[in-house]
């Protein structure tokens, strides 16, 4: 499989007041053409972050300090703005976490997708409101021609992220990068969202960055997935290698923290203790050294490095070092 | 009293909201809640679900007369509290607290964790001076936390700690049951896990009743003796939490079961899904007849013409839909 985004070595920082807050670390992974990758983490591990500095989105006080980002043989970094612009809504379709926030409320819904079609495609006014119900109607809106002329706040939640959904891929972009497209959703709309992402995926081909913190979404849609924590990327592999052979024990614990809807008899759940670290004057080793049941001497001191543990299996831990202790995941 | 006794019943309950739709506009009336029935025994936790808007928060707010019911009755522990003035509802108001979906905007920012905490034990006379500052340690104790933050405000903590502060402000004045309004929903998953289990520790611990809103179907089923899923204001069925996930009876239950997504790579391949179409119709102008209908794939012209009923099921079992009867 080719390629459609490059990511390596990126590190994206925010330099505040109070001093330089590592929101992403060094982190590295590849979306092939056609795939589905999920980006899973806490809030505040970096997902947003990570999406923005591949957009070259970030705002004052972020920036990108080191790595690359080469989308379609094109490295997007040192892109200019110009340049960039293009490349955004054309090639690479963005959705956001709040739909409303990214609508614009004094336009009609049809003006705004159709905005954007004139702006990047060679259409005249009837062509492009041609495409706009085309659109809706894909992403399975009923009456498209009569939602064109309503505005934002007339449309339901799950109808303003279609819309959204709609508006991110009326330009056919090469890869979409879903923030959250779900999480402000009933779980209703939720499921009719990701059959049409799965849709899009097999019928068009279109590549998917999907950031979420719900693990069954990502077992859904998304072929690989990455996990990430406190900036950091501590496992990465296939889909099935991170759900049934989880090798970090944040990962362990993000699965164990589930509940099981088939179980017949309740179990307690097992919580990951403590709270997620502040990335602003983050302590030398393992991000997740205070939470973590295994931790060793080493932990606290040198952050361990990602190994290689099948084809596409990598974790960051230092039980994976041939030295340390062996440890089993419980349940 | 074992746990057979009916802490809390409603028995037809109806909330309406008026809207004001400007100086000449027609009065629109919003049917939140509509025919509400159910009890929930004492030390059991009943669950309800739904979709955003369907009355959930509405039914958990009125059966501790936040608001007041339209129609109906609501009897708590064997007395009759639907037309209780605001007077007489305060010695029950004790007995009775909610904790609210959002950590982020359910605590005042102004007061510290102490105060917050104790505000409510000041408010019912039942401790003062210095006793309240030992309460309120005593208090953050019991729901994880660090008495030393007692001083702190709540802006310094995070949103699991904060939900922690609004348990622990809940459970000052001693309840018997406690409104739980998605409590959870705004949390990480690591840290939805921790706040769950102190809820089920609380519980065993102190003997409390809940009333448990959510949307997240997974969690809910696993902290519920037994779940109600509403629709558009109706309760559509109601039943034993085991039961309800291995035999969903209303074809709006099997929709909402569905469309869970299972974290397992397996089985979401194979998984055959019952896809709603459209949207939840407006609580203004509800359907006639069944208020499902419009998106009922199973719908018989008698579901636009009458509203079906309750009907027993199964021991602890009842759905309301016109294929059952
Ligand atoms: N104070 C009010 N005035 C007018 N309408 C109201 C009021 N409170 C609630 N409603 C309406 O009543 C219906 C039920 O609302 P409710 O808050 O109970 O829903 P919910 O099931 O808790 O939803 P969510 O999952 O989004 O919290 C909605 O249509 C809502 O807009
Ligand atoms: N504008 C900003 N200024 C300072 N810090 C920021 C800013 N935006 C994000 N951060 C920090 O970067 C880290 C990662 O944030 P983000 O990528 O939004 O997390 P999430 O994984 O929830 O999407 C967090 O610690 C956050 O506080
Ligand atoms: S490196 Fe150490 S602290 Fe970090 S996850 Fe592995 S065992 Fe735990
Ligand atoms: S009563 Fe009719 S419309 Fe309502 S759920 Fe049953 S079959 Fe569907
Ligand atoms: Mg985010
Ligand atoms: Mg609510």
């Amino acid at each position: 499989m080719k390629n459609i985004l490059e990511v390596k070595n990126l590190s994206t920082s925010f330099f505040t007041h109070a001093g330089e807050v590592k929101a992403v670390k060094d982190i590295s992974f590849n979306v092939g053409i056609g795939e589905a990758i999920g980006i899973v983490g806490e809030s505040g591990s970096g997902k947003s972050v990570t999406s923005l500095s591949i957009m070259n989105l970030l705002s004052f006080p972020g920036k990108v300090i080191n790595g690359s980002v080469c989308f379609a043989g094109t490295e997007l970094t040192n892109l200019k703005e110009k340049k960039m612009q293009l490349v955004r809504g054309n090639e690479i379709g963005m959705i956001f976490q709040d739909p409303m926030t990214s609508l614009n409320p004094v336009y009609t819904v049809g003006n705004q997708i159709m905005e954007s079609l004139l702006r990047h495609q060679k259409l005249n006014r009837g062509e492009a409101r041609k495409k706009a119900i085309e659109m809706l109607s894909l992403v399975g809106i009923p009456g498209p021609e009569n939602r064109l002329n309503q505005y934002p706040h007339e449309f339901s939640g799950g109808m303003r992220q279609r819309v959204m959904i709609a508006m991110a891929l009326c330009c056919k972009p090469k890869l979409l990068i879903a923030d959250e497209p779900t999480t402000a959703l009933d779980v209703t709309i939720q499921a009719q969202i990701i059959e049409l992402l799965k849709d899009l995926k097999d019928k068009i081909n279109t590549s998917i960055i999907l950031i979420t913190h719900d693990l069954g979404v990502v077992a859904e849609l998304c072929s690989r997935v990455i996990v990430m924590y406190a900036g950091s990327v501590v496992e990465k592999g296939t889909t099935r290698d991170v759900f049934y052979n989880p090798r970090h024990p944040y990962t362990w614990g993000l699965l164990k923290s589930i509940p099981i809807v088939n179980a017949d008899h309740k179990e307690r759940l097992i919580p990951i203790d403590g709270q997620p670290p502040d990335l602003l004057n983050t302590p030398p080793g393992c991000p997740f050294c205070p939470r973590c049941d295994h931790a060793m001497q080493i932990c606290a001191q040198t952050q361990p490095p990602l190994s290689q543990l099948g084809e596409q299996h990598l974790a960051a831990c230092w039980l994976l070092h041939p030295g340390a202790p062996r440890v089993e995941r419980g349940r | 009293m074992g746990k057979d006794h009916i802490l809390l019943k409603t028995d037809g309950l109806v909330k309406h909201f008026e809207l004001n739709q400007g100086f000449f506009g027609r009065k629109a009336i919003v049917q939140a809640v509509d025919d509400v029935s159910f009890h929930i025994c004492r030390g059991e936790t009943l669950g309800l679900v739904g979709e955003s808007g369907c009355g959930k928060t509405t039914v958990g707010r009125t059966v501790i007369k936040l608001y007041e019911p339209t129609a109906g009755k609501i009897v708590f522990d064997g007395q009759d509290i639907t037309g209780l003035k605001e007077k007489e509802m305060l010695a029950l108001r004790k007995r009775m607290q909610i904790i609210f979906q959002d950590p982020y905007a359910s605590l005042n920012a102004r007061m510290t964790v102490g105060d917050i905490v104790s505000e409510p034990l000041d408010i019912h006379g039942l401790a003062r001076g210095p006793k309240l500052r030992e309460q309120a340690m005593e208090l953050l104790q019991k729901v994880g936390m660090s008495p030393d933050h007692i001083n702190r405000y709540p802006h310094e903590f995070s949103g699991g700690q904060r939900q922690r502060i609004g348990i622990a402000r809940a459970l000052a004045v001693n309840p018997d049951f406690i409104v739980c309004d998605e409590p959870i929903s705004a949390l990480d998953v690591s840290i939805q896990a921790q706040v769950v289990n102190l809820l089920e520790d609380l519980q065993h611990e102190m003997g409390l009743t809940y009333l448990f809103i959510a949307h997240d179907l997974s969690m809910v089923k696993h902290i519920s003796n037994r779940i109600g899923v509403m629709y558009l204001g109706k309760l559509v069925e109601l039943a034993e939490s085991s039961e309800l996930y291995k035999r969903p009876l209303h074809p709006y239950t099997r929709a909402l079961l569905s469309a869970i997504p299972v974290p397992d790579p397996d089985i979401a391949e194979h998984k055959q899904r019952v896809i709603l179409k459209g949207d939840v119709p407006s609580p203004i102008n509800p359907p006639a007849g069944c208020r499902f209908r419009t998106r009922c794939q199973y719908a018989l012209d008698i579901c636009s013409q009458l509203n079906p009923e309750m009907v027993q099921v199964g021991a602890q079992h009842m759905v309301a839909c016109h294929l059952m009867t």
